[in-house]
């Protein structure tokens, strides 16, 4: 199951406990490796303000055994955090990593995979999210939805009034 | 959310986790199909699929309806647009980080040029 299979980003669940990601970037392999690790670039893109979160901090040992930690959230709201060791760090070519969501770090880590490949624009990323267990993806789904649910309905609320 | 809703999401998962019966929703997806035309398709025995159809139908993901002595079952959209809508918003969390990892590795490639080091290690 795909989502966005016209857009630049693409999404799908590649099965029942793991998603793949899909970008052409116009830059080099190299660039791109060094905007997605180094903490001065990844504090200006990793929390676009469309998100409505912010960076609070970001620490990245990148190197085979080293910690990352990405904290962040909504200004004034305690931080939630995504933190992790490197297992593999080849420059410009793959990038694997384990991962953490804190606030739920008794469901486990999860692994991501991240290539590069050359591609006539540029280079395409493929990011690949294996969750620690179906029961993870599918609460993070579920959870999504829920949200997503929650949304909707506070936007009927307020749109209410102004129909009656 | 109330929590019957939250409860049939759960459900719904839960039905698709297994391979056999989440590749039984990707055959449906195509159009609707009698049980020997999906253990055809799939390999399986009819015993199997109808055990997996059973589940599908309980978690709501199905509809089954009598054609001649058969019975066709077809997909029911709502779980599964709910799951196509979480993708889609997940995929819209990337699409924003990627436009603006994109425009700061253009940003950077530029610098570099600028400097005429291109080859910088």
């Amino acid at each position: 199951m795909a989502a966005g299979s016209e857009s630049k980003t693409q999404v799908e669940r590649a099965s029942d406990r793991e998603l793949l990601i899909r970008r052409v970037f116009r830059v080099r392999a190299e660039t791109l490796f060094d905007a997605m690790t180094k903490p001065e670039h990844l504090r200006r893109w990793w929390a676009p303000k469309s998100l409505g979160i912010v960076v609070f901090s970001i620490e990245a040992d990148v190197r085979v055994g080293g910690r990352y930690r990405y904290a962040f959230g909504r200004p004034g709201e305690p931080e939630l955090a995504f933190s992790g060791v490197y297992k593999e760090v080849v420059r410009g070519a793959r990038l694997v990593y384990t991962q953490v969501f804190e606030p739920m770090s008794a469901a486990g880590e999860g692994l991501i995979t991240a290539t590069f490949e050359p591609h006539e624009l540029g280079t395409l990323l493929t990011q690949r999210e294996l969750y620690p267990s179906k029961q993870v993806l599918d609460g993070a789904i579920a959870s999504g939805m829920e949200r997503g649910m929650r949304e909707t309905l506070e936007q009927l609320d307020a749109l209410l009034p102004e129909l009656q | 959310m109330p929590r019957e809703a939250y409860k049939l999401v759960v459900e719904t998962f839960a039905a698709l986790a297994e391979p056999n019966r989440f590749q039984i929703v990707e055959l449906l997806r195509a159009g609707p199909r009698t049980v020997s035309e999906i253990s055809e398709r799939l390999a399986l025995n009819q015993p199997q699929v109808s055990k997996h159809l059973r589940v599908l139908r309980e978690a709501g993901l199905l509809d089954v309806e009598p054609r001649a002595q058969q019975r066709v079952y077809e997909l029911r959209g709502g779980p599964l647009r709910e799951l196509h809508d979480w993708l889609e918003r997940y995929r819209k969390v990337w699409d924003a980080r990627f436009d603006a990892l994109e425009e700061l590795a253009i940003e950077l490639e530029t610098k570099e040029k600028t400097h005429g080091r291109r080859k910088r290690k």
